[in-house]
């Protein structure tokens, strides 16, 4: 009879006490080794070379942006002297867009720091690995609440009058509609139709986000008025 | 010309004093041409084969491989400006005047700087949101994923921290707008926001912890994580390839 070692592994061998997730068999693929049929080559030369190259490319690129396009200084930094608008740097000014439009506890505080937990919970929620489809099952139900908390959100949004943001969540939200009506398999539509949940949720937040940062920078003034960038404004 | 050239470079690796240098020989058979990947020291934590669809230019438009030589570009480029610079009021936006007109290619100097900063936000950002729709995410790569959320928060903070350096109005608005937004915080705000400046206003004090938190403790934690990150994506198996890669574009 075997003594009973003192020190344990961290994992246990017995898969029916322990079991541990080895695989995903995802729809139309089976459980077989695919990884080493899989073609390969030599990081030296094949990746080493493509990464030098594309270095290169980066780096003549940047030199004649950097030989054209002058770093701005402006007058010593004076604190009498506010400009007007004062504007954060650029991938701030989504933020300072949505100052505009909430509370600075919501827009400085709270949203941002959403933001960051779900970006950090994104691998742990739940994860849709087989990325099925939104529509795929329940699709009247699911219709029913994502519209549901669509138009809430839009009805919020109109009454802070943040149109900044009503404009690319309406867009987005038009798109959603209008992969659940089509009946598209191919196509533009048809791949809209393939998107899971996950892929709405962000491509939402990226419009938002982008439509805020580029108002933000280019078409806001004086009292953060709308301006057009090839206007001419007091700065 | 170019034969010549060619058969000099060949003799040359074929020395002693190259063999030392290098730790190998040419690298002409795959067996060398291992040694080459984890032989060297910088190049140790890639895998010696890569799959070929993961060397497609679809599968990461290089973003992580660019977003770590912008974060080179910065060191170096940050280093010879610290030659220049005194993090003191006011004599930061003078020394902004000299790299403009008394130091020899300042300007190129501050530029290149500037532009990498940029840059590097705008490509880790795309990294992030690239990875997000290739699923690069999921399992095993969870905490790989957070790690990344990690670097885009210290780019960000970099970034932040470098624009105050100027000392010039564009700077100091920035940072007042940008800081006043911690008084917002429950409870705490005025406090953190009195900490992160070293007073009640964007000050000496603030220019000082600002540069400290710039050059030496940021870009250390950035250099960490990275390190992390690339190492974790080796011994996770690589990038993220799906089947849309089976259908031969691109």
């Amino acid at each position: 009879m075997m003594e009973k070692t003192k020190i344990e592994s961290g994992f246990s061998s017995d898969a029916k006490k322990e079991p541990r997730r080895i695989v995903f068999i995802t729809r139309n693929t089976s459980a077989k080794v695919k990884d080493e049929r899989e073609p390969k080559v030599m990081s030296y030369p094949h990746l080493l070379v493509r990464e030098a190259i594309v270095f290169e490319v980066l780096i003549i690129a940047m030199v004649l942006v950097a030989l054209i396009w002058d770093a701005p200084l402006e007058q010593l930094a004076n604190p009498l002297v506010t400009p007007n608008p004062a504007k954060a740097p650029w991938y701030f000014l989504g933020l300072q867009e949505l100052l505009h439009f909430f509370p600075p506890f919501v827009a400085g505080v709270l949203i941002p720091t959403l933001v960051v937990i779900a970006l950090i919970v994104i691998p742990y929620f739940n994860v849709n690995v087989e990325g099925k489809p939104l529509w795929s099952e329940h699709a009247s139900k699911r219709f029913g609440i994502v519209l549901g908390v669509v138009v809430a959100l839009l009805i919020l949004l109109v009454v802070v009058d943040a149109w900044t943001i009503i404009v690319p969540t309406a867009l987005v939200a038009g798109l959603l509609v209008a992969s659940y009506l089509s009946k598209a398999i191919t196509g533009k539509m048809g791949a809209l139709r393939a998107k899971p949940f996950s892929w709405w949720i962000m491509t939402w937040f990226i419009a938002t986000a982008l439509c805020l940062t580029v108002v933000g920078t280019f078409f806001r003034g004086p009292g953060w008025s709308w301006v057009w960038p090839w206007g001419t404004h007091a700065g | 010309m170019a034969t010549s050239f060619h058969t000099a470079l060949e003799s040359l690796r074929t020395t002693r004093v190259w063999k030392s240098i290098f730790r190998r020989v040419p690298a002409i058979t795959n067996r060398t041409r291992s040694l080459a990947v984890f032989g060297n020291l910088f190049l140790h934590w890639l895998p010696v084969k890569v799959r070929e669809k993961s060397l497609r230019v679809r599968a990461a438009y290089y973003l992580g491989s660019l977003s770590l030589l912008l974060f080179i570009i910065l060191v170096v480029t940050g280093v010879l400006l610290m030659f220049y610079y005194h993090p003191a009021t006011p004599e930061a936006y003078h020394d902004m005047k000299d790299l403009r007109f008394v130091v020899s290619n300042g300007v190129f100097l501050r530029n290149m700087h500037r532009v990498s900063a940029h840059l590097m936000v705008l490509l880790v950002f795309w990294h992030m949101f690239h990875v997000f729709y290739r699923g690069g995410y999921k399992p095993p790569h969870e905490f790989n994923w957070v790690v990344g959320v990690i670097l885009l928060l210290l780019t960000l903070f970099l970034s932040y921290t470098g624009y105050l350096l100027p000392w010039d109005q564009l700077a100091f608005w920035a940072v007042t707008v940008g800081t006043n937004i911690i008084s917002a915080m429950p409870v705490t705000g005025n406090k953190v926001r009195f900490v992160a400046l070293g007073g009640h206003i964007v000050g000496e004090n603030a220019l000082l912890r600002f540069y400290v938190l710039h050059v030496v403790i940021l870009p250390l934690l950035a250099f960490l994580f990275i390190g992390v990150h690339f190492w974790r994506v080796r011994k996770e198996g690589g990038l993220t390839v799906g089947s849309k890669d089976d259908d031969g574009k691109n």
